[in-house]
C-alpha cells in the first residue's frame, strides 16, 4: 500500500498545480472584475492545440514559448472587444457571454482542427523515467510539469507581492473603485491581467495537452472543476485558490487510490440494508467510482455552510 | 396490400394511395422505363458534437459502399438506386427520438445505426412502439456496431437485425484467448461506468474463471465516462495490483488517455480493447502501442485475404485519403439488406425481415456469415489482432500503424446460445 | 377597459394558434416540432421565473425538468405494469409536483443568496444529479434511461395516444395553462416582489420583505414548471436519459430564454421557438449547425443584450410616434449587404469543411478546389462587410430621426 500512498500524493501535486495555473489566472479576472469567467478552460484548451499545430513544424520548446503568447492575445482581443462591451450590461450578461462563449470555442477548435484526439507528445528530451520506484515509472515529463506550475506560482507570487503592478493589482482585487479614483488606467489593467490569466491557461494546456490527450472535450472536463476551485478558495484570495487546487488535486488522486467503499463503512457499522428499493446502487457505491464528482460536493458543502470560502474575505 | 405488387415503388405510397388505384397501375408499369424511385436508406448517427467522427466516417463509408457496390452497377430491384440520408443524432436519445420521427415523416423504411448502445436501445423501443402503432408503414432497424447483449437478448425484437458480434461472443473469444497465454496470472478490468463497461467487467470476470481459475482478477474498476482528466492514479492501482494485462471496453479519449497512462507509467503488459483503433486513436498511441494494443473485432485488418476487398480498400483510400475502411460491417449488413430486397422483389421491411433470418452471406473477404433467424445476431469470424507496424499493408490513421491479425475464430465458434423471446407480428 | 380587451384578444390568439397549427401543418415532421416547442417554450418560461424576473442565473435548470421526467416515466410504467390506472393528463402534474418538491428542497439553502452563489450551487447540484443519475440505475436507468408507454391509460376525448398529434393537443392545453399560471404569477405580489429582489434586494428587506423568502418562492414556482416540462416530455417521447437532468440540457435552457429576451414576459416563447427550429432546420443541413449556433449566440449577447424580444421592443416608440415605416429603407440597405456577407461567410465555411468535391448551396454548385469560387466569394463578403459598414450610419441617423420626440408627439402626449 505504501507504493500507492506515494504515487497517489504525486499524482494529486501534479494535478492540482496543473488546476492552480488555471485557477491563479480565474480568480485575479473573478476578483478584479466580478467575471467568472466559463471560458476559462477554453483557452486553456486552446493553449493545447496551439502548441501542437506549431510543434508539428517547429517542435515542443517553440510552442511552448509561443502558444500562450497566442492564447494571451486573444484573450486580450476577447476581453477588450467582448467582455467590455457586454459590462455595462451587468454581470449576468458577462456570465452568458463567457458561457457562449466557451460553446463557440469548442465548435471552432473542432471546425479547425477536426473532432479525433490529436497526436500531441511530449518532447524526445524528456521522454525518460525520472525515477522508478516501487517498480513504476515517474516520467521526467511530470517532473517538468511540477517544475513549471511551481515556478509559476512562485513568479506569480513574487510579481503580486513584491512589484508595483502586483500592488496595483492586489489593490485592484479588494478596492476597484478606489483604485480607478488613483488615477490607474482600470480598463487597461483589466485587459492585461486577463490576458496574463488566459495565457496561464494557455501554458497549463501545453503542458498538459500531451499527457492529459489534446481533444475537443478536454476544456469541459476541466472547466467547471476549476471554477469549482475559485469558489471553495474564496473570492480573491491566491493563497486559497492554491490551497483548493491541492486539495482538488489529493482528493481526487486519494479517491480513486482507496479501495474502500459504502459496503466497507455498512460493513463497519454492522449493518444491513434489503437490496430491493431503486436506490439500492447506493448500497455498492465505492469511493473511486465518485471521485470525480466529489469537488462538486464540496462546492455545495462550501456553499452552504461557508459561502465565503475558504480564504475568501469578502462574499459576492 | 397494394404496395407488394413487385416492380411498385414504395416510397411514392403516400401520394398514391389517396389516388386512384388505376393512376397506381399505370405508374407501376411505366415506372420502369423512365427513371426509378430511389431506395432511401437513413443512417442515423452523430454527425455533429463530440462524437461526430465516427459517426462522419461511417456514413463515408456506407456511401461509398452504396455507390461501389450496388449504383455505379445500375442500381438494385431492376435500375433502383440507394439514396443514404444522413440523420443527424448527435449520439443522445432525445435527439434519436426527434430524428425518428423525421425519418417517419420522410417514409423511410431502413434505418442503420450502430454508435453507442444507449441509442440503439432507444431506437429499438421507438421503432418497435411505432411498427405496433402504425401497421403497414413499419421501420426495420439495422444495427451495425452496437454490442449491448440485451438486444438480442431480453430485448430481442423481429424489426431489429445486428450485423456485429456482441459483447459478451466478443468476450468469450477474448478470454479464451487470454486462457491460452500461460504468462498471464494477474487480469485487471477497468471500464466506463456504463452498462456497456459494466457487461465487459461482470463477463470478462465469470468467463476467465471457468476457464483459467488459476487467474486472478486483481482489479475490477469502473471509472465515469468521458470525466477523468488524468489516468494516472488508475493505473497507479494497476502498477500495484501486480497486474500482467489488462481489459477495458473504453472507447474514445477514455481509451487514449488510459493507454497513455498505461504507457507512461512504464508498465509493459498487454491491454486488450474493443475500440482502441482508428479515427484518430492509433495516431495518437503511435509506436508506444506497438505490441501491447490487442483489438477482437471482425473482419481482418490485415492481411487481407481477397484481392476483392482490397481493391474495396483501395478505391476508398483514393475516394478519402484521410479515412479508413474502420466498418466493413457497414458493407456486410447493406449487402445482406440489398440481397434481401432482391429475394423479395421489393423494399417491403416485413418481408425483408422475413428474407434476412437464416440467410448466408459470403462477404467481400470470402467469408461465409450467418443472420440467425431466432435472436437476429449475425453469426461471423472474429479476430484478435494486435496493434504493429510490421507486415502492414492497409495502416490506420495514415500512421504507419495498423492491426495485424494473431488469432483467428471461425464465425462457428463464436455461437453462443440466445434467451431470446421473439415476438413475431403476423400479417 | 380597452387594455384589457387587447389582452384577452392577445390570450384568445394565442389559444386559437395553439389549437390551429397542427391543421395548418399536418405532417408528422411538422407536429413532431410543434411538440418539442411546447416543451421548449414552458421550460424557457419557468427558466425566465428565475433568471429573467427573480435575477437568479441557474447552471442546473434541467434538474427540475428531468426529475419531473423520470417520475413521470415512472408512472406510465406503472400504468404499464397495471400498479395504477388513471388519465395520462394528469402525467405533467406528476411531472410538476416533482419539481416543486425538489425545489423545495433545493431552495431552502440555495436560494439564500443571489448572484455568483447562487450560481455556483446550482451548477455544483446540477453536476451532483447528474452523475448520480448515472450512477443510480435503478431509478434512472443508468445511460440507456427509462421509458414507458404512453398508450395504456384511459383514453380522454376519444384519443388514445397512438399518434403526436393526440399529444399535441394534449400538450398545447399545458402550455397554454401554464402560460397564463406563469403571466399571472408575475402580476401577484409575489411576483412584484421578486423583480424588486432582483433589482435591489436590500430596499426589498427595507419595506418588510425577505429577500430570500421572495426568492424561495420564485424558486420553486420555477422547479414546478420546469416539471412540467419534463412531464411534457416524458408524454410525447416516452423516454428519459441522463441527458435530460445535466448541463447541456440547463445550457440550453438558458440559450433560449437569453437569445429571446430575459426582460420580456414573450421573450422565453419566442427564444424557444426559434431554438427548436434552429436545431431541427439547420441540423438537416450542415454538420456545422452548433458552430452557426455559438457565432448566433455570441453575436446576441454582444449586440442584443435584450434578445429578439428586446430587438422588437426597440421599436415601440417608433410605432407608437407613426415612423416605423421611415425605418424600413435604412433597414432595407444595410440588411441587404449584411445579408450577403453572411451567406458568403456561411458559404467559405462550409466550403473549407465539405466532404464532397462539389458543394451545393442556395440551388448553386460549387466546385471545393477551384479558386475562382474561393476569390469570388471572398470578393462578394468583403463587399458585403464594407456596404454594411457604410450603411451604419445612414441607419443610426434614420433611427434617431424615428425616435426623435416632435412637437406633435409631445403635445399628444400631453393630453
Amino acid at each position: 500500500m505504501p507504493e500507492v500512498l506515494v504515487f497517489a500524493t504525486l499524482n494529486g501535486l501534479v494535478t492540482g498545480l496543473l488546476l492552480f495555473m488555471l485557477a491563479s489566472g480565474l480568480t485575479v479576472i473573478f476578483s478584479m472584475m466580478g467575471v467568472l469567467n466559463f471560458a476559462h478552460a477554453s483557452f486553456y484548451m486552446l493553449g493545447a492545440y496551439f502548441a501542437y499545430s506549431i510543434s508539428l513544424y517547429f517542435g515542443y520548446w517553440t510552442g511552448l514559448i509561443l502558444a500562450p503568447l497566442i492564447v494571451g492575445v486573444l484573450g486580450a482581443l476577447v476581453e477588450r472587444y467582448g467582455l467590455r462591451r457586454v459590462h455595462q450590461h451587468g454581470h449576468v450578461a458577462e456570465l452568458v457571454f463567457t458561457f457562449g462563449l466557451a460553446f463557440l470555442i469548442e465548435e471552432a477548435v473542432q471546425f479547425f482542427w477536426g473532432q479525433d484526439t490529436k497526436n500531441y507528445q511530449t518532447p524526445d528530451l524528456l521522454d525518460f523515467p525520472l525515477f522508478t520506484l516501487f517498480g513504476q515509472e515517474f516520467s521526467a515529463y511530470r517532473g517538468f510539469m511540477l517544475a513549471i506550475s511551481i515556478g509559476i506560482f512562485i513568479g506569480l507570487y513574487q510579481v503580486l507581492t513584491r512589484s508595483r503592478v502586483g500592488l496595483i493589482i492586489q489593490a485592484a482585487i479588494s478596492h476597484p473603485h478606489m483604485v480607478a479614483n488613483l488615477g490607474h488606467n482600470v480598463p487597461l489593467i483589466f485587459t492585461a491581467v486577463f490576458g496574463v490569466g488566459t495565457a496561464l491557461a494557455g501554458l497549463a494546456g501545453v503542458i498538459a495537452g500531451p499527457v492529459l490527450t489534446t481533444f475537443p472535450g478536454m476544456a469541459l472536463v476541466l472547466g467547471s472543476i476549476v471554477f469549482v476551485i475559485v469558489v471553495i478558495g474564496g473570492l480573491g484570495s491566491l493563497p486559497g485558490a492554491f490551497l483548493a487546487s491541492l486539495l482538488i488535486g489529493l482528493l481526487q488522486s486519494y479517491a480513486i487510490a482507496a479501495n474502500v467503499g459504502m459496503p466497507d463503512l455498512l460493513a463497519l457499522l454492522g449493518l444491513e440494508f434489503p437490496r430491493s428499493h431503486p436506490l439500492d446502487d447506493l448500497w455498492t457505491l465505492n469511493l473511486a467510482q465518485i471521485a470525480p464528482i466529489l469537488p462538486f460536493l464540496l462546492l455545495v458543502l462550501v456553499l452552504i455552510f461557508r459561502p465565503t470560502g475558504l480564504m475568501g474575505k469578502r462574499e459576492q | 396490400m397494394p404496395g407488394e405488387s413487385k416492380v411498385h415503388p414504395k416510397p411514392a405510397a403516400r401520394f398514391l394511395t389517396r389516388l386512384l388505384p388505376v393512376l397506381l397501375i399505370f405508374l407501376a408499369v411505366s415506372a420502369s422505363a423512365q427513371e426509378r424511385e430511389p431506395v432511401r436508406i437513413g443512417f442515423m448517427d452523430p454527425l455533429s458534437g463530440p462524437f461526430a467522427s465516427i459517426g462522419t466516417s461511417g456514413l463515408l463509408q456506407l456511401h461509398f459502399a452504396a455507390d461501389y457496390l450496388f449504383n455505379s452497377k445500375g442500381g438494385i430491384l431492376d435500375g433502383r438506386m440507394i439514396e443514404i440520408v444522413p440523420l443527424d443524432n448527435m449520439q443522445s436519445p432525445t435527439e434519436t427520438q426527434i430524428q425518428f420521427r423525421r425519418a417517419v415523416s420522410e417514409e423511410l423504411r431502413y434505418i442503420f445505426q450502430g454508435n453507442s448502445s444507449a441509442v440503439a436501445n432507444a431506437l429499438n423501443t421507438a421503432v418497435l412502439r411505432h411498427n405496433r402503432r402504425n401497421p403497414g408503414q413499419e421501420i426495420l432497424q439495422i444495427n451495425y456496431s452496437a454490442v449491448d447483449p440485451i438486444l438480442t437478448e431480453e430485448n430481442c425484437s423481429f424489426w431489429h437485425f445486428r450485423f456485429d458480434a456482441h459483447a459478451v461472443m466478443k468476450l468469450n473469444v477474448l478470454t479464451d484467448f487470454i486462457a491460452l497465454n500461460e504468462e498471464i496470472q494477474r487480469v485487471y478490468v477497468i471500464g466506463q461506468d456504463y452498462s456497456f463497461g459494466h457487461v465487459v467487467a461482470e463477463t470478462s470476470e465469470r468467463m476467465l474463471n471457468e476457464k483459467r481459475p488459476d487467474i486472478e482478477i486483481v482489479g475490477n474498476e469502473f471509472h465515469p465516462i468521458g470525466q477523468v482528466k488524468d489516468f494516472t492514479p488508475y493505473v497507479t492501482k494497476i502498477v500495484a495490483s501486480g497486474a500482467d494485462a489488462v481489459i477495458t471496453g473504453n472507447f474514445g479519449a477514455d481509451m487514449v488517455s488510459l493507454a497513455r497512462s498505461i504507457i507512461d507509467s512504464g508498465l509493459d503488459i498487454p491491454i486488450y480493447t474493443f475500440y482502441a483503433a482508428y479515427d484518430g486513436i492509433t495516431a495518437t498511441l503511435g509506436a508506444d502501442g506497438k505490441n501491447r494494443i490487442r483489438l477482437v473485432h471482425n473482419d481482418s485488418g490485415n492481411p487481407i485475404p481477397t484481392e476483392e476487398r482490397k481493391q474495396f480498400y483501395r478505391d476508398f483510400k483514393a475516394a478519402h485519403p484521410d479515412r479508413d475502411v474502420t466498418q466493413p460491417r457497414l458493407m456486410n449488413a447493406l449487402s445482406m439488406l440489398v440481397q434481401a430486397m432482391e429475394e423479395t422483389g421489393g423494399d417491403d421491411p416485413y418481408e425483408v425481415a422475413l428474407a434476412l433470418e437464416d440467410m448466408r452471406f459470403t462477404t467481400l473477404s470470402g467469408e461465409e456469415i450467418w443472420m440467425r433467424g431466432s435472436d437476429h445476431q449475425i453469426i461471423q469470424a472474429l479476430h484478435i489482432s494486435v496493434m504493429t507496424d510490421e507486415n502492414i499493408e492497409f495502416d490506420a490513421d495514415n500512421s504507419g500503424f495498423g492491426l495485424y491479425t494473431e488469432h483467428f475464430v471461425p464465425a462457428e465458434q463464436t455461437v453462443m446460445e440466445t434467451s431470446c423471446e421473439m415476438r413475431r407480428p403476423q400479417r | 377597459m380597452k387594455a384589457l380587451a387587447a389582452k384577452s384578444g392577445v390570450w384568445a390568439g394565442y389559444l386559437a394558434v395553439l389549437l390551429l397549427l397542427p391543421l395548418i401543418f399536418d405532417s408528422i415532421l411538422a407536429i413532431s416540432i410543434f411538440n418539442q416547442m411546447a416543451i421548449a417554450i414552458v421550460f424557457a418560461l419557468s427558466y425566465n421565473m428565475l433568471l429573467g424576473q427573480g435575477g437568479m442565473l441557474s447552471f442546473g435548470h434541467a434538474v427540475y425538468f428531468g426529475l419531473g421526467g423520470f417520475l413521470a416515466v415512472h408512472a406510465l410504467l406503472m400504468m404499464e405494469n397495471e400498479a395504477v390506472y388513471f388519465s395520462i393528463a394528469f402525467i405533467p402534474l406528476i411531472g410538476g409536483l416533482t419539481g416543486l418538491l425538489a425545489g423545495v428542497f433545493v431552495g431552502s439553502f440555495s436560494t439564500r443568496k443571489a448572484g455568483t452563489v447562487f450560481a455556483m450551487i446550482s451548477l455544483g447540484i446540477g453536476e451532483l444529479v447528474a452523475a448520480s443519475s448515472l450512477i443510480f440505475t435503478g431509478f434512472f436507468g443508468g445511460e440507456a434511461g427509462v421509458s414507458g408507454d404512453r398508450t395504456f391509460g384511459p383514453p380522454l376525448f376519444g384519443m388514445d395516444f397512438f399518434s403526436d398529434v393526440d399529444v399535441y393537443y394534449l400538450a398545447a392545453f399545458w402550455v397554454f395553462v401554464s402560460t397564463v399560471f406563469m403571466y399571472l404569477f408575475t402580476r401577484t405580489p409575489a411576483g412584484r416582489m421578486a423583480n424588486a429582489v432582483r433589482d435591489n434586494p436590500e430596499r426589498a428587506e427595507f419595506i418588510g420583505y425577505s429577500a430570500r423568502w421572495v426568492r424561495f418562492i420564485s424558486f420553486c414556482a420555477s422547479g414546478m414548471f420546469a416539471g412540467i416540462a419534463g412531464g411534457l416530455f416524458a408524454l410525447n417521447y416516452e423516454f428519459l436519459t441522463d441527458e435530460n437532468l445535466n448541463l447541456v440540457t440547463s445550457g440550453r435552457v438558458l440559450l433560449m430564454a437569453y437569445i429571446g429576451g430575459l426582460g420580456f414576459f414573450i421573450g422565453p416563447i419566442i427564444g424557444a421557438i426559434i431554438l427548436t427550429l434552429m436545431n431541427f432546420l439547420l441540423s438537416n443541413y450542415t454538420e456545422l449547425w452548433l458552430l452557426y449556433l455559438g457565432i448566433m449566440f455570441v453575436l446576441t449577447v454582444l449586440f442584443l443584450p435584450r434578445g429578439f424580444a428586446g430587438f422588437i421592443m426597440m421599436h415601440r416608440l417608433a410605432w407608437l410616434r407613426g415612423r416605423l415605416h421611415t425605418l424600413a429603407l435604412p433597414y432595407l440597405l444595410t440588411g441587404l449587404p449584411a445579408l450577403l456577407f453572411v451567406l458568403c461567410a456561411v458559404c467559405l465555411l462550409e466550403l473549407s469543411h465539405a466532404a464532397e468535391p462539389d458543394l451545393h448551396f442556395l440551388g448553386l454548385s460549387l466546385a471545393r478546389d477551384s479558386v475562382t469560387v474561393w476569390a469570388a466569394l471572398l470578393l462578394l463578403a468583403t463587399l458585403g462587410w464594407y456596404l454594411t459598414r457604410k450603411s451604419v450610419p445612414g441607419l443610426r441617423r434614420a433611427w434617431e430621426a424615428a425616435n426623435a420626440p416632435d412637437a406633435e408627439a409631445a403635445r399628444e402626449q400631453a393630453t
